[in-house]
């Protein structure tokens, strides 16, 4: 089932939550909708539920107005970041609920509910009480427990936002390979770019109720709309300099910038992304910037070394295993920075 | 300054054993007498006086009397009543102040305080003058042949009244810790207004409305001030079991008044237990609970 939000507005009193903001999913599709908090992301995400009411704008899905229908009749799987699960019943009976509340007859019910005990690994605990379970255990069964209906659309809340770090690597690889059985149109809200770029195949960048981006992840990573989406989506470093003639000079250095062939010099903001640095023991021509390192955090795949240039300015340096072994840095040597790639973001009206 | 050392976590609660010996044994030697004078005599001797001619003349005070029997009769009607009533308005107030947000919300929660601070004689009174002969609403109503001040349906109103904080003060911050997830989880799985009450709402506040109706219950039986402006006190017609003991004490039947007493007492005593044992049992379940999510 296709969604289609077209134009919702949403006010708490003074605040915007969301403004004017208008989307298509993919039938079928596996959607991220990513932003800080108090962007508007499960606002959005609540409004499609039918769990809260737009103030303006409509929500189509699969090309009929829902609108106007309260959340027990729009037949959508929704999944609380908190779980929600029903304490005082069993997992058995958790999953059972929505049926249950449809009459549906008592030998499908148990069927369904041992198909979906199976399909969320957790056959055998249907007589345990959600007190009994971790929290990975619980996000299952609520999860089961939105598909028992047969739900056309899924909306999950902040799946995972309340697990260890390691349960919740299993959970987002579990989702996705459910997600390609399943094939129900699902939409899920985090604040987690990693994520969102791992799970999900579109991903909405919100903020402050607008949609800053939306794309592929690779579209979104590799070509971010805005500054906020370049810094929202990984670290940054920010120079600022002047851009002419296909060129960023940044401090004493200068940075191809092909998308900008105008001659008259203009003032702009670059951002680097710091895995898109390179160091070196010699200078490189008009290319490089020297700078000293103050602090290298070894640990872990990535290698972070930190570095100050001799204006005073911080640069942050993401190093490979084979890049640190080559060039061994310590703290308080003077290296040289090689800004590979920078992204230039102007107003609208220089635009080319 | 004498040295703590590292206190385990037992001797940490005990601090009290460090007092010494002689203020602990005053201490509670004191509030055994008190307890002991201001409850435990005067209850133990309404049951003396009850019994003063023995079991027969207890029973006979209790039930060849037609006006004491009248009396228990109402009593055990009226309250019950205004109990159901007060359940039904408890729990509608409770999930309308915990699930909305309206104007006026905690101008609400404020004046359902009203009833535990005004005083019953005015309740009584106030009631008087809105259905009393003389009132706004009594002429009208008696037209239609409805009685309320000097009938049951006043004992029910004022009553009622009186107790009706209890239910729902006991749900309101029960709901408001509870939270509505649950709720909304089974609203979006398709469950009705009906259902969702019946199969969420309801099992997860059932001990907190069992407590708050036993509490209910108790002073609706006791109740006295607001009753007795109301009811005319009429022998055999209006007269409440409390309304009773009073009567039959001023005619100086102290058998009689005692034995009535001895059986509000008794239902008290019943309440009581009744209490302690839900708080056990609720204790328990929790104590499991706890056990389970540490396992």
């Amino acid at each position: 089932m296709s969604i289609s939000i077209r134009n919702v507005s949403k006010r708490f009193g003074a605040f915007t939550a969301l403004n004017n903001v208008s989307l298509e999913v993919g039938s079928g599709s596996l959607l991220a909708l990513l932003g800080p908090s108090g962007s508007g992301k499960t606002t959005l995400l609540r409004i499609i539920a039918g769990l809260e009411q737009a103030d303006t704008g409509t929500i189509h899905v699969q090309d009929s107005d829902v609108s106007q229908l309260s959340a027990r009749e729009r037949e959508v799987g929704f999944v609380f970041q908190h779980y929600a699960l029903f304490k005082h019943m069993s997992v058995f009976e958790n999953i059972a609920f929505g049926m249950r509340v449809r009459h549906t007859p008592h030998e499908e019910v148990q069927s369904r509910v041992n198909e979906l005990l199976h399909l969320v690994r957790l056959e055998g605990l249907g007589s345990r009480y959600p007190s009994e379970l971790s929290g990975g255990q619980r996000q299952r069964v609520a999860l089961a427990r939105a598909l028992a209906v047969k739900p056309r659309l899924l909306l999950l809340d902040e799946p995972f936002g309340a697990l260890d770090a390691k349960v919740r690597q299993e959970l987002r690889t579990w989702l996705r390979r459910l997600h390609e059985e399943m094939h129900v149109t699902t939409v899920f809200v985090t604040h987690d770019q990693e994520e969102a770029f791992e799970v999900a195949d579109q991903v909405v960048v919100m903020r402050q109720g607008n949609i800053e981006q939306a794309g592929s992840p690779q579209d979104v990573f590799d070509h971010p709309a805005t500054p906020f989406v370049m810094d929202f989506l990984g670290h940054v470093n920010v120079f600022h300099g002047r851009l002419e003639a296909g060129q960023m000079h940044l401090g004493g250095i200068a940075v191809e910038y092909p998308e900008y062939q105008q001659p008259e010099s203009r003032d702009a903001t670059a951002y680097v992304r710091p895995h898109e640095v390179e160091l070196h023991r010699v200078p490189q021509g008009d290319t490089s910037l020297a700078v000293r390192v103050v602090h290298v955090n070894p640990a872990g795949p990535v290698i972070r070394v930190r570095a100050l240039s001799a204006a005073g300015s911080a640069l942050n340096v993401d190093l490979s295993p084979g890049q640190y072994g080559e060039l061994k840095v310590r703290p308080g040597e003077d290296l040289y920075a090689t800004p590979k790639r920078v992204r230039v973001f102007l107003p609208d009206d220089y635009s080319i | 300054m004498h040295p703590s050392g590292v206190r385990t976590k037992k001797s940490a609660g005990g601090l009290v054993a460090d007092e010494p010996l002689w203020l602990r044994v005053l201490l509670i030697a004191a509030a055994y007498t008190v307890i002991g004078l201001l409850i435990l005599v005067p209850v133990v001797y309404v049951f003396v006086q009850a019994f003063a001619e023995g079991w027969q003349g207890y029973v006979k005070n209790l039930w060849h009397d037609p006006d004491t029997r009248h009396s228990i009769f109402l009593t055990l009607t009226v309250a019950p009543l205004a109990v159901l009533l007060n359940t039904v308005f408890g729990l509608a107030a409770a999930w309308t102040i915990t699930r909305f947000k309206f104007p006026g919300r905690t101008l609400l929660v404020t004046l359902l305080d009203v009833p535990f601070a005004i005083s019953p004689v005015v309740v009584g009174l106030m009631f008087v003058l809105l259905f009393g002969m003389q009132g706004y609403l009594g002429p009208s109503l008696r037209q239609m042949g409805i009685k309320v001040i000097f009938a049951w349906p006043g004992l029910l109103l004022a009553t009622t009244f009186v107790t009706l904080p209890f239910v729902a003060r006991e749900l309101i911050p029960l709901m408001e810790s509870l939270g509505s997830d649950e709720e909304i989880a089974a609203v979006s799985l398709g469950a009705s207004p009906w259902q969702l009450f019946w199969r969420i709402t309801l099992p997860n506040i059932k001990w907190g409305l069992v407590y708050g109706i036993i509490q209910c219950h108790a002073r609706a039986i006791g109740e006295f001030g607001a009753v007795y402006v109301v009811s005319g006190r009429i022998a055999g017609e209006t007269d409440t079991m409390p309304l009773r003991v009073e009567k039959l004490f001023q005619e100086y039947n102290n058998p009689g008044s005692f034995a009535v007493a001895s059986l509000l007492t008794l239902m008290a005593l019943l309440t009581l237990a009744g209490k302690y044992m839900l708080e056990r049992y609720i204790a328990q379940q929790m104590a499991a609970t706890r056990e389970n999510t540490e396992s």
